[in-house]
């Protein structure tokens, strides 16, 4: 039998949300700043990027200061715990109908695959590219701040490159594993309603 | 510096405001010529300038007469020297002496040559370059527009008609009228666009010809040609930018500011305007990722996305090296192309012409290089006339918009100098007489008293004229995604020492990223797939 949870909070939800909808658009404007395709045209691409850099900075801003005071941050702590059974789970135990090895609680809402993917994004590749894109957002102003010698434009920007292509290849293993719920839609409906149907404890 | 950017907003305004008093909201503020002249002096009323005047040195006297330091300021003058120094690399330039891949040196070819000059009866080399009666006051200060240097004669005007048949024009004489000089001295004034442009207009030889961005389409500009000096726009003239002190012009070619580090020009510095940061400062967008470029890019560069806009078209190649030929009747031959212009000319040989031209860009410090009629030169290659210096490295350069002018000229190719032609003149030595390179090298080599080896060939040549002018208005502005793009004609790709957001990539960085990015398509596809398929088989059991 299964129970509904109520497992992501309404702040949490619309974080994700507003985080995703920035994150599609720095995609799209981002590859067409890199080149790779002309749409908006060079200067909207990057007016817009630069606006949704400053978006999610922003709410990051409020989402740091949420996770510390609901103490939801502990959900990024990693845990090797299990992440056997999680990689059996998704390499053999899902083409055979198994049960899924993680039971999911209000405390414990990533498996412990997601919570090194989480934790590798934050502590790898958000740096990364927040690190190179506050550089390149102010690159009119390295040489008043005397980086101009020491820093490249090029090593910025092919960093930065370098980021996006990692998360843009980690958001598309994201959206590929929210079906791997119950059912295809199951985890995207938790996202949205914040209520998740999980099997009850064995 | 916002503050600074309003309060000389608000005087430009005030004063503008002052200057069409009472006549209602009037659209951009004027900086130009107010219509109605403010001048305390008017000349017409003036016993000096009775007349009846029959020469121009006439004129000049009784100008003097009360202008008494004017000469000597003129004569110290580019306008009147044809020579003037470097201030970067020393050298001794000017018409006189650096070479172009136009008409050539004016040396033996003075009388006709010097119908741009700034002065009356500069023939041959003997001219008296301290006598200030020979300065023409009226070829800058006419406002009349009847004023006029006629073409053969020395910088002189016509001082009676004229009957003449002009080398290039149809054939048959044609009634040339001399200028009413004593009107003309009576209606002085300020310089406008048509005394700088009757000869900046025609330089070359004639309309467009040279600078690519300065014709006659730019006496009455439309907006969209020429932002700052059509009449719906700033209605500015020449010298609003071209700023003189003491009858010396300002932003010289030979002198160019390449990057402004001084800014806004205000009234206790230079007055010198000749550059875009002196009205415009060095923020002038609103976006602070635009006024980033301004570091590394010229304005002209975004700025004047095309030139010879106006509807003339301006010249882009000149062969010399096919000068010469007769037509059937024994004749020689000139023949038009579909426009009208010239395009094979036997004085003078080949041309090719542009419209609406799509500048080349270069780096550019400010240091010209231009190659003199006495230098050594290289003849194994195309020759430079005039490299500019610049690089992504050097902190004084920008990237600027250039005319390249390519051309095939005369040089000795035992001495490997340029020679100096003797075009012009009714001797039996003159190109355009007797079409004969063979006497016309020699003739103006011994003229010009340089070393001439007697045998001549032809080099390919080409010359770097930076775009200043017909600046567009700003929603004309070049877009973003001509420069920052991948493709092979997007504007700056002979650009190639900087990193180009949009243009450059890091290969191996791509190739990782697309296969991360195919990987992770590829592998949730897979792996759905297979769980489809798995779980059929499942349901099926």
């Amino acid at each position: 039998m299964s129970e509904r949870i109520y497992i992501y909070k309404r702040y949490e939800r619309f974080w994700h949300w507003s985080q995703a909808l920035l994150i599609i658009v720095m995609m799209i404007t981002g590859f067409e700043v890199h080149g790779s395709y002309l749409l908006l045209g060079f200067k909207k691409a990057v007016q817009l990027h630069s606006l949704a850099a400053w978006t999610l900075l922003t709410l990051w801003a409020f989402t740091i200061f949420w996770q510390f005071t609901t103490g939801e941050w502990r959900q990024y702590l990693p845990s090797l715990k299990n992440v056997g059974a999680m990689i059996k789970y998704y390499t053999v135990g899902i083409f055979t109908n198994a049960p899924h090895p993680f039971h999911k609680t209000v405390s414990q809402k990533h498996n412990p695959l997601q919570r090194l993917a989480y934790l590798a994004l934050l502590a790898f590749i958000s740096p990364l590219i927040w690190g190179t894109g506050i550089f390149y957002l102010f690159y009119g102003d390295w040489a008043r701040l005397g980086i101009d010698q020491s820093l490249s434009l090029e090593t910025v920007a092919v960093l930065h490159t370098l980021g996006a292509y990692m998360i843009t290849a980690f958001f598309f293993i994201h959206v590929y594993l929210t079906t791997t719920g119950h059912t295809v839609f199951a985890h995207i409906k938790a996202m949205i309603t914040g209520w998740e149907e999980v099997d009850e404890k064995h | 510096m916002d503050h600074l950017r309003r309060l000389i907003g608000a005087a430009l305004l005030g004063a503008a405001l002052l200057a069409q008093a009472a006549e209602g909201p009037v659209p951009p503020p004027a900086i130009g010529k107010a219509e109605i002249s403010s001048s305390t002096t008017d000349h017409s009323k003036l016993e000096a300038l009775k007349g009846p005047f029959k020469t121009g040195p006439e004129v000049t006297k009784a100008c003097l007469s009360c202008h008494n330091t004017a000469g000597h300021q003129v004569m110290k003058s580019i306008h009147w020297t044809w020579e003037t120094k470097s201030p970067t690399t020393g050298k001794t330039l000017g018409k006189k002496w650096a070479a172009n891949n136009f008409c050539g040196s004016p040396l033996s070819n003075e009388t006709r040559c010097t119908s741009c000059h700034a002065g009356y009866g500069w023939t041959d080399k003997n001219f008296d370059f301290t006598n200030q009666d020979n300065v023409d006051c009226l070829a800058c200060h006419d406002t009349t527009g009847t004023y006029k240097k006629f073409g053969p004669d020395g910088g002189h005007p016509l001082y009676a008609d004229r009957e003449f048949e002009p080398m290039e024009g149809p054939p048959g004489k044609k009634l040339f009228k001399a200028p009413d000089l004593t009107k003309i001295a009576q209606h002085v004034g300020q310089p406008g666009r048509a005394n700088c442009g009757a000869c900046h207009f025609n330089g070359g030889g004639g309309d467009a010809v040279k600078h690519g961005d300065l014709d006659s389409s730019l006496k009455n500009p439309s907006r969209e040609l020429d932002v700052h000096m059509a009449k719906d726009g700033a209605n500015m003239v020449c010298a609003d930018c071209h700023t003189f002190n003491a009858h010396q012009p300002s932003g010289s070619r030979y002198a160019a500011t390449a990057k402004d580090k001084h800014g806004f020009d205000l009234p206790k510095d230079d007055h010198n305007h000749a550059t875009c940061e002196s009205c415009h400062g060095f923020t002038p967008h609103k976006e602070a990722k635009i006024n980033n470029h301004t570091d590394k890019v010229a304005c002209q560069t975004c700025h004047i996305p095309e030139f010879a806009r106006g509807g003339i078209a301006t010249k882009l190649l000149w062969d010399w090296s096919t000068a010469g030929k007769m037509g059937p009747d024994g004749k020689p031959l000139f023949i038009k192309d579909d426009h009208g212009h010239l395009k094979y000319s036997a004085a003078k040989g080949d041309f090719k012409y542009g419209e609406n031209v799509r500048p080349e860009y270069k780096w550019y410090n400010g240091i010209v290089h231009p190659v003199t009629i006495t230098d050594k030169i290289d003849d194994s290659k195309v020759l430079e006339l005039n490299r500019v210096e610049g690089s992504a490295s050097d902190p004084n350069a920008r990237i600027w918009p250039f005319k390249v002018m390519r051309g095939k000229q005369a040089y000795d190719t035992e001495n490997k100098t340029l020679v100096v032609n003797h075009v012009f003149g009714d001797d039996d030595t003159a190109l355009w007489k007797h079409y004969d390179y063979a006497k016309s090298i020699k003739a103006g080599m011994e003229y010009a008293g340089l070393p001439y080896s007697g045998k001549f060939g032809f080099i390919e040549t080409q010359m770097n004229w930076f775009i200043t002018h017909m600046v567009a208005p700003k929603e004309k502005a070049v877009p973003c995604q001509e420069c920052h793009t991948r493709a092979a004609d997007g504007r700056l790709s002979a650009i190639t020492d900087i990193y180009l957001p949009g243009r450059d990539s890091n290969q191996l960085v791509d190739l990782f990223g697309g296969l991360a990015i195919a990987g992770a398509i590829g592998g949730g596809l897979l792996h759905g797939i297979v769980r489809i398929l798995s779980r059929r088989k499942e349901n099926a059991k």
